[in-house]
Protein backbone atom coordinates (compact mmCIF):
# COMPACT_ATOMS: atom_id res chain seq x y z
CA UNK A 1 0.00 0.00 0.00
CA UNK A 2 1.67 3.15 -1.12
CA UNK A 3 -0.45 5.87 -0.50
CA UNK A 4 -0.23 6.89 3.91
CA UNK A 5 -2.64 5.73 6.43
CA UNK A 6 -5.78 8.95 6.59
CA UNK A 7 -5.16 9.24 10.04
CA UNK A 8 -2.03 10.99 9.74
CA UNK A 9 -2.75 12.92 7.16
CA UNK A 10 0.16 15.44 7.55
CA UNK A 11 2.76 12.22 7.45
CA UNK A 12 4.94 13.27 4.00
CA UNK A 13 4.84 10.69 1.75
CA UNK A 14 8.26 8.69 1.38
CA UNK A 15 9.03 6.65 -1.65
CA UNK A 16 8.89 2.84 -0.95
CA UNK A 17 11.43 0.79 -1.57
CA UNK A 18 10.43 -2.26 -4.15
CA UNK A 19 8.77 -5.15 -2.78
CA UNK A 20 7.64 -8.44 -3.48
CA UNK A 21 4.73 -7.23 -5.71
CA UNK A 22 7.32 -5.65 -7.87
CA UNK A 23 10.02 -8.06 -8.57
CA UNK A 24 9.87 -10.40 -11.48
CA UNK A 25 9.97 -13.95 -9.24
CA UNK A 26 13.69 -15.12 -9.45
CA UNK A 27 12.87 -19.36 -9.39
CA UNK A 28 15.05 -19.11 -6.36
CA UNK A 29 12.69 -17.33 -4.46
CA UNK A 30 9.77 -19.34 -5.93
CA UNK A 31 10.79 -23.12 -5.23
CA UNK A 32 11.98 -21.29 -1.55
CA UNK A 33 8.39 -20.15 -1.11
CA UNK A 34 7.33 -23.78 -2.40
CA UNK A 35 9.54 -25.45 -0.02
CA UNK A 36 7.33 -23.58 2.83
CA UNK A 37 4.04 -24.05 1.37
CA UNK A 38 4.40 -27.58 0.71
CA UNK A 39 5.88 -27.94 4.08
CA UNK A 40 2.56 -26.72 5.42
CA UNK A 41 0.34 -28.54 3.53
CA UNK A 42 2.82 -31.59 4.14
CA UNK A 43 2.23 -30.54 8.43
CA UNK A 44 -1.33 -31.11 8.05
CA UNK A 45 -1.06 -33.69 5.67
CA UNK A 46 0.44 -36.26 8.06
CA UNK A 47 -2.99 -36.30 9.95
CA UNK A 48 -3.99 -38.21 6.69
CA UNK A 49 -1.68 -40.67 7.16
CA UNK A 50 -2.16 -41.32 10.79
CA UNK A 51 -6.33 -41.88 9.99
CA UNK A 52 -4.76 -44.12 7.62
CA UNK A 53 -2.98 -45.83 9.81
CA UNK A 54 -5.36 -45.65 12.27
CA UNK A 55 -8.22 -46.91 10.08
CA UNK A 56 -6.14 -50.10 9.70
CA UNK A 57 -6.00 -50.54 13.02
CA UNK A 58 -9.32 -50.17 13.45
CA UNK A 59 -10.87 -52.98 11.37
CA UNK A 60 -12.50 -53.66 8.15
CA UNK A 61 -15.13 -51.37 8.20
CA UNK A 62 -12.78 -48.11 9.33
CA UNK A 63 -10.16 -49.51 6.72
CA UNK A 64 -13.10 -49.58 3.92
CA UNK A 65 -14.86 -45.91 4.69
CA UNK A 66 -10.92 -44.45 4.24
CA UNK A 67 -10.55 -46.75 0.96
CA UNK A 68 -14.02 -45.26 -0.60
CA UNK A 69 -12.73 -41.78 0.47
CA UNK A 70 -9.42 -41.73 -1.12
CA UNK A 71 -10.88 -43.61 -4.20
CA UNK A 72 -13.27 -40.60 -4.77
CA UNK A 73 -12.02 -38.09 -7.26
CA UNK A 74 -11.41 -35.26 -4.69
CA UNK A 75 -9.45 -38.13 -2.45
CA UNK A 76 -7.40 -39.04 -5.43
CA UNK A 77 -6.73 -35.29 -6.07
CA UNK A 78 -5.78 -34.61 -2.20
CA UNK A 79 -3.21 -37.82 -2.40
CA UNK A 80 -1.98 -36.80 -6.21
CA UNK A 81 -1.05 -33.13 -4.07
CA UNK A 82 -0.24 -35.11 -1.47
CA UNK A 83 2.94 -36.64 -3.59
CA UNK A 84 3.93 -33.92 -5.16
CA UNK A 85 4.38 -31.65 -1.98
CA UNK A 86 5.99 -34.93 -0.65
CA UNK A 87 8.64 -35.14 -3.31
CA UNK A 88 8.48 -31.80 -3.93
CA UNK A 89 9.60 -31.25 -0.01
CA UNK A 90 12.44 -33.48 -0.17
CA UNK A 91 13.85 -32.51 -3.22
CA UNK A 92 13.70 -28.93 -1.61
CA UNK A 93 14.94 -30.66 1.15
CA UNK A 94 18.28 -32.07 -0.68
CA UNK A 95 18.77 -28.94 -2.46
CA UNK A 96 18.92 -27.33 1.10
CA UNK A 97 21.61 -29.56 2.12
CA UNK A 98 23.37 -29.50 -0.86
CA UNK A 99 23.61 -25.78 -0.02
CA UNK A 100 24.43 -26.48 3.45
CA UNK A 101 27.80 -28.44 2.47
CA UNK A 102 28.71 -24.79 0.55
CA UNK A 103 28.28 -26.50 -3.15
CA UNK A 104 26.30 -25.13 -5.94
CA UNK A 105 25.51 -21.64 -4.35
CA UNK A 106 26.97 -19.59 -7.72
CA UNK A 107 24.39 -18.05 -9.70
CA UNK A 108 24.74 -21.35 -12.09
CA UNK A 109 24.47 -23.74 -9.46
CA UNK A 110 21.28 -22.27 -7.77
CA UNK A 111 19.42 -21.48 -10.71
CA UNK A 112 19.72 -25.26 -11.57
CA UNK A 113 19.53 -26.73 -8.31
CA UNK A 114 15.70 -25.22 -8.48
CA UNK A 115 14.65 -25.95 -11.43
CA UNK A 116 15.79 -29.29 -11.15
CA UNK A 117 13.72 -29.54 -8.13
CA UNK A 118 10.87 -28.27 -9.67
CA UNK A 119 10.93 -30.63 -12.94
CA UNK A 120 12.25 -33.34 -10.49
CA UNK A 121 8.96 -33.58 -8.22
CA UNK A 122 6.37 -32.92 -11.17
CA UNK A 123 8.14 -35.87 -13.17
CA UNK A 124 8.57 -38.43 -10.26
CA UNK A 125 5.03 -37.39 -9.25
CA UNK A 126 3.55 -38.50 -12.76
CA UNK A 127 5.82 -41.41 -12.47
CA UNK A 128 4.36 -42.57 -9.37
CA UNK A 129 0.98 -42.11 -10.89
CA UNK A 130 1.41 -44.04 -14.18
CA UNK A 131 2.67 -47.06 -11.91
CA UNK A 132 0.34 -46.67 -9.27
CA UNK A 133 -2.37 -46.53 -12.14
CA UNK A 134 -0.95 -49.33 -14.76
CA UNK A 135 0.81 -51.46 -12.97
CA UNK A 136 -1.08 -51.65 -9.60
CA UNK A 137 -4.77 -51.54 -11.18
CA UNK A 138 -5.55 -48.18 -9.80
CA UNK A 139 -6.58 -47.00 -6.18
CA UNK A 140 -9.32 -49.79 -6.07
CA UNK B 1 43.42 -13.04 27.88
CA UNK B 2 45.04 -10.29 26.87
CA UNK B 3 42.43 -7.86 25.52
CA UNK B 4 39.68 -6.55 27.87
CA UNK B 5 36.06 -8.48 27.69
CA UNK B 6 34.00 -5.34 26.04
CA UNK B 7 31.41 -8.02 25.53
CA UNK B 8 27.86 -7.96 27.76
CA UNK B 9 27.59 -11.94 27.96
CA UNK B 10 29.21 -13.64 30.40
CA UNK B 11 32.51 -15.94 29.71
CA UNK B 12 30.05 -18.76 30.82
CA UNK B 13 27.48 -17.98 28.36
CA UNK B 14 29.93 -17.73 25.77
CA UNK B 15 31.28 -20.70 26.66
CA UNK B 16 27.62 -22.74 26.61
CA UNK B 17 27.00 -21.14 23.06
CA UNK B 18 23.15 -20.79 23.80
CA UNK B 19 21.91 -17.17 22.40
CA UNK B 20 19.39 -15.55 23.01
CA UNK B 21 16.79 -18.06 22.89
CA UNK B 22 18.92 -20.55 25.23
CA UNK B 23 17.96 -23.37 22.97
CA UNK B 24 21.13 -22.88 20.48
CA UNK B 25 21.73 -24.14 17.65
CA UNK B 26 19.77 -27.72 18.44
CA UNK B 27 17.03 -26.98 16.35
CA UNK B 28 19.02 -26.30 13.42
CA UNK B 29 20.46 -29.29 13.72
CA UNK B 30 17.70 -31.39 14.43
CA UNK B 31 15.88 -30.27 11.54
CA UNK B 32 18.97 -31.33 9.54
CA UNK B 33 19.66 -34.68 10.57
CA UNK B 34 15.54 -35.26 10.27
CA UNK B 35 16.24 -33.80 6.38
CA UNK B 36 18.50 -36.66 5.94
CA UNK B 37 16.66 -39.34 7.68
CA UNK B 38 13.64 -38.48 6.05
CA UNK B 39 14.87 -39.09 2.54
CA UNK B 40 15.26 -42.67 2.38
CA UNK B 41 12.20 -43.05 5.02
CA UNK B 42 9.99 -41.05 2.49
CA UNK B 43 11.05 -43.16 -0.56
CA UNK B 44 10.46 -46.36 1.55
CA UNK B 45 6.83 -45.00 3.10
CA UNK B 46 5.85 -44.07 -0.66
CA UNK B 47 6.46 -48.13 -1.36
CA UNK B 48 5.10 -49.40 1.57
CA UNK B 49 2.04 -47.28 0.44
CA UNK B 50 1.75 -48.23 -3.33
CA UNK B 51 2.26 -51.96 -2.33
CA UNK B 52 -0.68 -51.55 0.24
CA UNK B 53 -2.82 -50.07 -2.81
CA UNK B 54 -5.99 -51.62 -3.43
CA UNK B 55 -5.44 -54.58 -0.87
CA UNK B 56 -8.11 -55.66 1.44
CA UNK B 57 -8.05 -55.25 5.16
CA UNK B 58 -6.65 -58.61 6.07
CA UNK B 59 -3.63 -57.93 4.10
CA UNK B 60 -2.66 -54.19 4.34
CA UNK B 61 -2.88 -55.17 8.30
CA UNK B 62 -0.95 -58.56 7.94
CA UNK B 63 2.10 -56.47 6.00
CA UNK B 64 1.84 -53.52 8.40
CA UNK B 65 2.01 -55.26 11.05
CA UNK B 66 5.13 -57.83 10.37
CA UNK B 67 8.30 -56.22 11.73
CA UNK B 68 10.75 -54.87 8.74
CA UNK B 69 7.37 -52.77 7.75
CA UNK B 70 6.24 -51.57 11.04
CA UNK B 71 9.85 -50.49 12.14
CA UNK B 72 10.34 -48.34 8.88
CA UNK B 73 7.33 -47.05 9.70
CA UNK B 74 7.89 -46.21 13.27
CA UNK B 75 10.71 -44.56 12.08
CA UNK B 76 9.29 -42.97 9.35
CA UNK B 77 6.80 -40.98 11.86
CA UNK B 78 9.53 -40.16 14.27
CA UNK B 79 11.40 -39.00 12.35
CA UNK B 80 8.80 -36.72 10.15
CA UNK B 81 7.03 -35.76 13.66
CA UNK B 82 10.05 -34.57 14.53
CA UNK B 83 10.76 -32.81 11.53
CA UNK B 84 7.58 -30.99 11.06
CA UNK B 85 7.47 -29.79 14.47
CA UNK B 86 10.71 -27.85 14.41
CA UNK B 87 9.59 -26.56 10.60
CA UNK B 88 5.72 -25.46 11.59
CA UNK B 89 7.26 -23.63 14.73
CA UNK B 90 9.96 -21.46 12.48
CA UNK B 91 6.88 -20.71 10.48
CA UNK B 92 4.73 -19.69 13.71
CA UNK B 93 7.79 -17.82 14.73
CA UNK B 94 8.55 -16.02 11.43
CA UNK B 95 4.57 -14.73 10.93
CA UNK B 96 2.72 -14.33 14.59
CA UNK B 97 4.39 -11.63 16.42
CA UNK B 98 1.65 -11.37 18.74
CA UNK B 99 3.22 -12.50 22.00
CA UNK B 100 0.45 -14.51 23.79
CA UNK B 101 -0.80 -16.01 20.13
CA UNK B 102 2.57 -16.88 19.19
CA UNK B 103 3.15 -18.85 22.70
CA UNK B 104 -0.44 -20.51 22.07
CA UNK B 105 0.53 -21.72 18.56
CA UNK B 106 3.78 -22.60 19.47
CA UNK B 107 2.29 -25.11 21.92
CA UNK B 108 -0.63 -26.47 19.98
CA UNK B 109 2.23 -27.25 17.70
CA UNK B 110 3.82 -29.24 19.81
CA UNK B 111 0.55 -31.13 20.77
CA UNK B 112 -0.46 -31.67 17.30
CA UNK B 113 2.95 -33.32 16.75
CA UNK B 114 3.30 -35.50 19.39
CA UNK B 115 -0.70 -36.28 19.10
CA UNK B 116 0.31 -37.25 14.99
CA UNK B 117 3.16 -39.06 16.25
CA UNK B 118 1.83 -40.97 19.31
CA UNK B 119 -1.21 -41.98 17.20
CA UNK B 120 0.30 -43.31 14.68
CA UNK B 121 2.87 -45.18 16.88
CA UNK B 122 -0.02 -47.02 18.41
CA UNK B 123 -1.90 -48.05 15.21
CA UNK B 124 0.97 -49.52 13.73
CA UNK B 125 2.47 -51.62 17.25
CA UNK B 126 -1.82 -52.63 17.66
CA UNK B 127 -1.20 -53.98 14.31
CA UNK B 128 2.39 -55.43 14.70
CA UNK B 129 1.27 -57.37 18.38
CA UNK B 130 -2.00 -58.17 16.79
CA UNK B 131 -4.35 -57.46 19.60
Amino acid sequence: MAEAPSSAPRAPVRPLSPHLTIYKWPITMAMSIAHRVTGTGLYFGTALLAWWLIAVASGPNAYSNFQMLAGSWIGRLVLFGYTWALLHHMLGGIRHLIWDMIVGLDREGREWLSWATVVGSVTLTLLIWIVVYFFTGGLR
Amino acid sequence: MGAPNHNMRTPLARVRGLGSARSGTEHFWRQRMTAVANVPLTIAGIVIVIALLGRNHAAAAQILGSPLIAIIMLLFIFSVATHMRIGMQVVIEDYVHEEKMKFALVMLNTFYAIAIGLASAFAILKLSFGV
